[in-house]
């Protein structure tokens, strides 16, 4: 038995998944980042005046 | 908020190298160093990331159950954070387990899938903590949200030792454990094993850290955001 296809196969999903999760939590972390900021200002805002 | 960041970013960076380093290591084990098996060939190389994730999904759930008890006990949202964390890394091991299995069963055994104890309660274990973090998004109050999937956790915890213990505890299609019994690995592939699960556990670390800092940020957005309404609230008096 060789099924050199289902192990490409198996390795590719487990990279790929891992891959896609870190995507999304460093999208998250990004939008979130922003998110402070602009409250941050928004705040600063409100303070001056 | 920035010099937290800033203070992060340098044990991150030198966390994933380090990661980086031994999946780089465990992946060189499981396809040049370690020997090819006698019966199911170059298929069986799908075993030292398989039944890595398996036990590394059963580690973050450990993590999610520290965390849930902790909260229950302490009632500090770090807690909360701790076990939401580990339910969303320990659901990308569980997703990995489940779909590699059967890409090596249909090759090994001639089926995707059988409902014996160790696959179905693998399953039902994806299904309670999917379900886990649905029931978080129905819930709006931070407390009651964390109470409630604090308490749902610690009832998903039951079927993580029925998982570990199902091929003790019944026949089943999936192979009973290979890995101390003579006559089951060769001792490079337990090397090589071990190595695998050594490098996805401290793979597993990070991603639940880097998780927590979300959770964190989330938090800090929701702090924010209570003072810029009590603000408007205060303008508008």
């Amino acid at each position: 038995m060789n099924h050199f296809g289902s192990v490409v196969a198996a390795y590719m999903f487990i990279w790929g998944i891992l891959m896609v999760y870190q995507f999304t939590v460093s999208r998250r972390v990004s939008n979130l980042r922003q998110e402070v900021e602009r409250l941050k200002e928004t705040l600063e805002r409100g303070k001056r005046n | 908020m920035a010099t937290e960041t800033k203070n992060d970013a340098a044990p991150q960076a030198v966390a994933s190298i380090i990661v980086a380093a031994m999946i780089g290591a465990a992946i060189y084990g499981a396809f040049i160093w370690a020997p090819t098996e006698k019966t199911m060939g170059f298929l069986q190389r799908i075993f030292y990331f398989h039944a890595a994730s398996g036990e590394v999904m059963l580690l973050a759930f450990c993590v999610v159950f520290i965390g849930n008890i902790g909260y229950l006990m302490r009632r500090k949202p770090e807690w909360d954070w701790l076990a939401t964390s580990g339910v969303e890394v320990g659901l990308v091991f569980n997703t990995i387990s489940l779909v590699t299995g059967p890409i090596w069963a249909k090759p090994a055994w001639g089926i995707w899938w059988d409902w014996d104890a160790r696959l179905t309660s693998t399953f039902v274990l994806w299904i309670l903590y999917i379900s886990y973090l649905l029931l978080r998004r129905l819930i709006e109050n931070p407390e009651k949200r964390a109470v409630v999937s604090a308490v749902f956790g610690v009832f998903a915890f039951l079927d993580v030792p029925l998982v570990y213990f199902s091929i003790w505890w019944w026949r089943t299609q999936h192979p009973p454990p290979l890995i101390f019994k003579s006559g089951g690995l060769s001792p490079e592939m337990l090397k090589v094993f071990l190595f695998s699960m050594a490098a996805l556990s401290a793979l597993m670390v990070m991603m639940i850290w880097r998780r927590y800092k979300l959770e964190s940020l989330r938090h800090s957005v929701e702090e924010l955001r209570i003072e810029a309404e009590y603000q408007n609230e205060g303008g508008a008096k």
